[in-house]
């Protein structure tokens, strides 16, 4: 195992405290691992927090500031941060107004995160949660732990920051994630897997010529494993499920967000980009907003992600809004 | 255990102590069946969390037995994450309520607090037998030991069944498609791998056998 690290079990403690020292104008990190924007709690506005396991950089603690989210509890590498964290974090965040807590779809995940609003309702601070599921490789089933919150937290994140920033009440922006988890659709695929630093070998093989389609964010299998294909045709494969699944319809606005999965270049996402954009212009869908780049990792898992999610003005009001987080910033 | 089959405080710590040894042993083991069907991370989740009740416990009086039980609960909830810390979480803060005593136990009060904590674990993740989860483990080690038991079978006789029965229900999740976890995202491609959490569960039951029988 090549890593630039020190050693396994301190990979998160000192990933956190170079990210602290980074972006010292926007964050801070407190015990146990919480990233928390510098001036909060902002009285009068809605806190906003989400958190998952560490190693999707720059999700969540790189969306932590203006604009975006007040506070990510980072978890070990590619586990759901504990009750405790998400505690923390709500009370660091409450401006007396509510907290929202973006939760992805993951047992463990929503286990944790239910916890620790259970707790912090007792204290008096209302929680409400709004949990992301858009991952369409998975059956949404009785047979399945439901579908994985993906690619479509971050362009809930961003948008949900930008409405709480601008002074929306709880229920509104609760209402709006919400709006946002019913409007976007993802899927993904590798090329490789990826180490976690403390198992220190990949979690799954894949032959020089394979590929793996329907990932999640952790390294684990997905769906199926087949020859590799050109960029335009593994555009076109995650693209129809996503397109067949909400369904995207000729005439539809949205925004196109091609994410790589940590191991994959740049110039690679603009050719898997390309592809969408053609096979999008030919469905008669309007791309108006796009991301192009790596924002919801597995470490340095070779491959990409889209998502497509449907934008209405509201949503792209939100999306073109300032922020200010070491992650994303426009505006100022 | 002594031959009637009373277990003391120190009988229950030390099982929690022996499961602790067994998981940092098998931890490379329960990473390798995570990696199958998961995301590597079950052993070294696991890990950190029994690594931080072993001082947690060796702090305690040593008087209460439910207390000792909540307090691993309690110290896995805030360090293992993932499912699993909630889930042994609540089985062990479930098995001390379920308990109801702070003093000596029989194999019977040990049998009421797994069926609590069966209970909690099923309430929380929503299980089912045969979803391919540690209850395919410990429903069956639960059975074997409440069937024992009410045919009067001894102490070592009845754990030596619970083990048997955790052991084969492990086992059994080889061929099983995963409803519940992060398995279950494989769908059919889970098939044909043991379940790490399962295989965790087999572990606890085997430490209470392997510490309590001579």
């Amino acid at each position: 195992m090549k890593k630039l690290i020190n050693s396994p079990d301190r990979v998160v403690d000192e990933a956190l405290a170079g990210m602290a020292a980074a972006h010292a104008d926007i964050i801070r990190v407190i015990e146990p691992n919480v990233i928390v924007r510098k001036d909060a709690p902002k009285k009068g506005k809605v806190g906003v927090i989400s958190g998952g396991g560490s190693g999707h950089e720059p999700m969540h603690g790189g969306f932590v500031g203006m604009g975006m989210l007040d506070a990510a509890c980072a978890g070990a590498v590619f586990t759901s941060p504990v009750p405790d964290q998400m505690q923390v974090a709500t009370r660091a965040v409450n401006g007396g107004v509510g907290v929202l807590h973006i939760v992805k779809n993951y047992t463990g995940d929503v286990m944790n995160f239910d916890m620790a609003a259970q707790l912090t309702e007792s204290e008096g601070i209302t929680v409400k949660a709004v949990v992301m599921a858009d991952d369409v490789a998975v059956k949404d089933s009785l047979y399945t732990a439901g579908r994985r919150g993906v690619g479509g937290t971050v362009l809930a994140e961003k948008i949900v920051g930008a409405a709480a920033e601008s002074g929306a009440n709880l229920d509104k922006v609760a209402a709006l994630c919400q709006k946002v988890q019913d409007n976007v659709r993802s899927m993904g695929m590798a090329l490789t897997s990826c180490t976690v630093p403390a198992a220190g070998k990949p979690t799954f093989e894949l032959g020089e010529d394979e590929m793996e389609i329907g990932i999640g964010i952790h390294g684990e299998p997905g769906r199926t494993r087949m020859k590799i294909a050109p960029a335009d045709q593994v555009a076109e494969m995650l693209l129809t499920p996503i397109l067949e699944d909400l369904p995207f319809r000729s005439g539809d606005r949205v925004l196109a967000f091609v994410n790589g999965m940590g191991g994959t270049p740049l110039i690679e996402l603009y050719v898997v980009y390309n592809a969408v954009n053609q096979i999008l212009k030919g469905k008669g869908i309007t791309i108006a907003r796009n991301l192009v780049g790596s924002y919801i990792t597995s470490l340095e898992m070779a491959g990409c992600s889209i998502s497509l999610l449907r934008l209405d003005d509201e949503m792209t009001r939100f999306w073109d809004a300032p922020v200010h987080t070491p992650g994303l910033r426009w505006g100022v | 255990m002594d031959a009637t089959g009373r277990l003391s405080y120190d009988d229950v710590r030390d099982w929690i102590r022996r499961f602790a040894g067994e998981i940092a042993a098998n931890k490379q083991y329960l990473t390798e069946l995570d990696s199958a069907i998961g995301d590597a991370d079950h052993g070294i989740n696991m890990d950190r969390g029994f690594q931080a009740v072993v001082p947690k416990l060796d702090a305690l009086d040593g008087d209460d037995i439910g207390l000792a039980c909540r307090t691993v609960g309690s110290t896995l909830i805030s360090t293992v994450g993932g499912a699993s810390g909630p889930l042994y979480g609540t089985l062990f803060l479930q098995f001390a309520i379920a308990l109801g005593v702070a003093g000596p136990i029989g194999l019977s009060n040990w049998l009421a607090g797994l069926d609590g904590a069966i209970a909690g674990i099923q309430r929380l993740g929503k299980a089912e037998p045969g979803d391919k989860t540690m209850l395919d483990t410990l429903m069956p080690a639960r059975d074997a030991l409440k069937q024992a038991l009410s045919e009067a079978a001894t102490p070592s006789a009845a754990l030596a069944a619970a083990v048997a029965a955790a052991e084969a229900g492990m086992k059994a999740t080889i061929p099983l498609v995963a409803r519940k976890g992060r398995a279950s995202y494989l769908g059919e491609r889970s098939a044909g791998h043991q379940d790490p959490g399962a295989t965790s569960a087999f572990i606890l039951v085997k430490a209470a056998r392997d510490q309590w029988v001579v």
